[in-house]
C-alpha cells in the first residue's frame, strides 16, 4: 500500500534550522510498523533522516516519538492502523530538546530518574546471603518494574510542559518502585522529598502518561498511591495533603463538595496573603451571580448519613502499597 | 428518553449556569432528567488518593440508587464525573469478587449494585442516542460566523479503555460534530485534548494558570471566537482564572468559555439569560454579537 509519512525534520546544522514537516511517500507492507516505514525512508529515500532505534520489539525503549500527536513506541505502532487519509504524522517526543529530526536529548529524563535515587537502600547489617523478598510483597511492583525508560510519559506530561522542575511520571513511578520494595528502608526520606514542591502533589492527574505508556506502568496511578503513602506516613501537612483531607471531610459530612471551604482549608485558614490574593476571583464570581443551587450555605445532601457511614468504614482501610510498604517480609524481619 | 441525572458537585456549586442550561436544552430535546436523589460526590479523583475502595463504594452506591429508580443509564454533565464513574464501573464489572465486597458495604442501606448501569455524558447521549439528525432541526439560530474551539478535558478521553473510546473512536470528535450541527465552525488547536490544570489549581496555581493561558491564547491564535467544554471543572479554570492567566502572560486573552449546553441553547434560540451566559467571568458578549442574539 502507498502511505505518506509526514515527518517533522530539524537539522541544527542547517542554514535555517527551523523544524518543519517533510512528506515522504513509500510503498509499505501491511505488517509494517511506523518504525519500519521510517527505516524504509532512511534506507531508500533520505539517508540523512535521524531516527533512534535498536531492538524493534518494544523492549529497548529507544524509538519513542509522537505518532499522530501522541507519544508511542514506533516499533509497537502499526502503520496501517495509524493512517488518516493514507497519512501518518511523526514528530520527536515533547518536553525534551530535539537533537536532530526524531532524536531527542535524554538528559532531562535521566536527570529526573537519578533524582529519586533509583537503587535499593537497605539499613542494618548486610545479610550473609542475598536480600530476600517474598513473592507476595513484590507483586505490587510488577507494573512499575516493567518500565523500559522510553520517555513516552515524560514526552506527553502536561505539567512538564509548563514546569521543568516537576519530577515527572517516569521518575515518580520509579520512586514508587522503591518505596514499595520490602528490602528498601529509605521510605521516610523518599516520601519526605516527594512531599515537596515538584514531587507527587504537582501531578495534575491528566492521565496522559497512563494513556501513552507502552508497558502498562500507569505512572499516574503510581503517583496517586505515593500520595496515599505520604498521607499515611504522618509527614508534615502540605497544601496537597490538606486538599485531600478537606475534600474528604466535606464529602463525609455533607455528601458533596464544599468548594469554598476546600480552598480555605487547603491553603490554611490563617494564610491571609493567599486568601487575600484569591479574594478577587471569589468576588467576581459572586458579582456575576454564581450562587450554588440551593443557596450560598453548604448544606447536607439527602443520604449524607449513609455517605458518612461509608467514610467511617473505608477512609482508613489498608491499601495495597501501604501494606507492602509496611515492610512485612523484609530480609531483616 | 429518560435518564438518571447526575449533575455533579460543581454544576450545583461553582457553575450553576451549567445546571440551568442543561435543564433548558434537555426540555427542547425531549430528554427527561430524573435526578438521583442522595447520590454522593464521585470523589473527582481526589478521594481516590485515600484509596480506591472508598471512591468505588461511593460510586457503586450511586449506581445502585439509579438501578433502584428503574433506570440503567446515568446521564452526567461533568467530564470528571464521567471519567471517575467510568473507571469505577470498569473495576466493579471486571471483578465479581470486588463487586461483592463493595456490595457488602451498601447492605446497611438496603442497596445492591447488580452491574447494569452505563454512565454517559450529555455529549455522548446527544450523538449516540438523541442523534444529530434529531438535533439539527431544532437549530433555529444557526451560528455560521462563530468559530468554536472544542476543549474536551482529560477525564472524558483518558484512559481510553475505560471510556469506551476503543469501541466508539468517534467520541474523540463529538464536540466538533455538535459545533457543526449548531452551524458553527470547529477550530483545531494543540490544547484540545490537554489538561486545563484545574486539579492542581489550589496546589500549584502558577502551573495551573500557565495551562489556562497556553490553551486559551493558543485557541485564540488559531482563530477561535469562543471555546466550548463538556467539563465544569475546566470551565471554572478556563473562565475563572483566565484574567490571572492573561496577567501572568502580560497579554490580553478575552476568550469566552461556553458550557456545551449553552452553545446548543444559543443555536436552539434559548435566551442568553436562561442559559446563564451573564454569569461568566470572561464576558460572553462577543459570542452573542456573533450569534446575533441580544443579551
Amino acid at each position: 500500500m502507498q502511505v505518506t509519512l509526514n515527518v517533522k525534520r530539524y537539522d541544527p546544522e542547517a542554514a535555517d534550522p527551523t523544524a518543519c514537516f517533510e512528506e515522504f511517500r513509500i510503498e509499505a507492507e501491511s505488517h509494517f510498523t511506523v518504525l519500519d516505514g521510517l527505516i524504509k525512508v532512511r534506507e531508500e529515500v533520505d539517508p540523512s533522516l535521524a531516527v533512534r532505534c535498536s531492538c524493534r520489539a518494544s523492549i529497548c525503549g529507544s524509538c519513542a516519538m509522537r505518532v499522530n500527536g501522541h507519544a508511542a513506541l514506533a516499533c509497537k505502532t502499526k502503520l496501517s492502523t495509524s493512517l488518516h487519509d493514507g497519512a501518518v504524522s511523526v514528530e520527536p517526543m515533547g518536553n525534551q530538546r530535539v537533537v536532530k529530526d526524531l532524536v531527542t536529548d535524554a538528559s532531562l529524563f535521566w536527570g529526573k530518574i537519578r533524582a529519586v535515587e533509583p537503587f535499593l537502600q537497605p539499613k542494618g547489617p548486610e545479610p550473609e546471603e542475598e536480600y530476600i523478598a517474598s513473592n507476595d510483597a513484590m507483586l505490587n511492583l510488577i507494573t512499575p518494574m516493567g518500565c523500559i525508560m522510553c520517555g513516552a510519559c515524560v514526552s506527553d506530561c502536561t505539567v512538564l510542559e509548563v514546569d521543568k522542575n516537576f519530577l515527572g511520571p517516569a521518575a515518580l513511578a520509579k520512586a514508587y518502585r522503591f518505596v514499595g520494595d520490602p528490602r528498601d528502608e529509605a521510605d521516610a526520606d523518599r516520601l519526605s522529598t516527594l512531599n515537596e514542591y515538584g514531587g507527587a502533589w504537582d501531578c495534575t492527574r491528566c492521565y496522559e502518561c497512563v494513556q501513552v505508556c507502552p508497558k502498562g506502568v500507569a505512572p499516574m496511578d503510581r503517583i496517586m498511591e505515593l500520595r496515599e503513602a505520604i498521607q499515611r506516613a504522618g509527614l508534615p501537612s502540605t497544601i496537597g495533603s490538606r486538599h485531600v483531607d478537606s475534600f474528604a471531610r466535606s464529602v463525609a459530612r455533607s455528601g458533596w463538595l464544599d468548594e469554598t471551604l476546600l480552598a480555605v482549608e487547603s491553603w490554611g485558614k490563617f494564610n491571609v496573603p493567599k486568601l487575600m490574593a484569591s479574594a478577587p476571583v471569589g468576588i467576581r464570581a459572586l458579582v456575576r451571580g454564581k450562587l450554588p443551587k440551593g443557596g450560598p450555605l453548604h448544606h447536607k445532601r439527602p443520604g449524607a448519613k449513609n455517605v458518612e457511614r461509608i467514610f467511617r468504614r473505608l477512609e482508613h482501610a489498608p491499601s495495597t502499597l501501604a501494606a507492602v510498604a509496611s515492610k512485612s517480609g523484609s530480609a531483616h524481619d | 428518553m429518560k435518564y438518571a441525572f447526575y449533575p455533579g458537585c460543581v454544576a450545583r456549586g461553582g457553575t450553576p449556569e451549567l445546571y440551568d442550561s442543561t435543564i433548558a436544552v434537555a426540555a427542547k430535546l425531549g430528554i427527561e432528567l430524573d435526578e438521583i436523589v442522595g447520590a454522593a460526590c464521585t470523589g473527582a479523583g481526589v478521594l481516590q488518593e485515600k484509596g480506591l475502595k472508598l471512591g468505588d463504594t461511593l460510586n457503586a452506591r450511586t449506581f445502585a440508587l439509579a438501578e433502584r429508580m428503574g433506570l440503567t443509564t446515568i446521564l452526567t454533565i461533568c467530564s470528571t464525573c464521567q471519567g471517575v464513574m467510568s473507571q469505577a464501573n470498569h473495576r466493579l464489572l471486571n471483578d465479581a469478587a470486588y463487586l461483592a465486597e463493595i456490595n457488602e458495604e451498601l447492605k446497611p442501606e438496603g442497596l445492591e449494585y447488580t452491574g447494569r448501569v452505563v454512565v454517559k455524558h450529555l455529549v455522548w447521549v446527544l450523538v449516540e442516542e438523541v442523534g444529530l439528525d434529531t438535533l439539527r432541526p431544532l437549530v433555529v439560530n444557526p451560528l455560521p460566523s462563530l468559530k468554536v474551539a472544542p476543549f474536551y478535558g482529560c477525564y472524558i478521553l483518558r484512559p481510553s479503555w475505560a471510556l469506551g473510546l476503543d469501541e466508539n473512536p468517534g467520541r474523540e470528535f463529538y464536540l466538533e460534530r455538535i459545533i457543526e450541527a449548531c452551524g458553527a465552525e470547529p477550530v483545531n488547536f494543540p490544547g484540545r485534548t490537554k489538561c486545563c490544570g484545574f486539579p492542581i489549581l489550589l496546589i500549584n496555581e502558577a502551573n495551573s494558570t500557565a495551562m489556562v493561558g497556553n490553551h486559551t491564547a493558543s485557541a485564540k491564535e488559531h482563530g477561535a471566537d469562543a471555546m466550548v467544554t463538556p467539563c465544569p471543572l475546566c470551565h471554572l479554570n478556563l473562565d475563572g482564572y483566565q484574567p490571572k492567566a492573561a496577567a501572568q502572560r502580560g497579554e490580553k486573552i478575552g476568550l469566552p468559555i461556553l458550557h456545551l449546553p449553552q452553545l446548543l441553547g444559543l443555536a436552539f434560540g434559548i435566551s442568553p439569560k436562561e442559559l446563564g451566559l451573564q454569569k461568566h467571568i470572561v464576558s460572553a458578549k462577543p459570542v452573542l454579537e456573533k450569534a446575533s442574539v441580544r443579551a
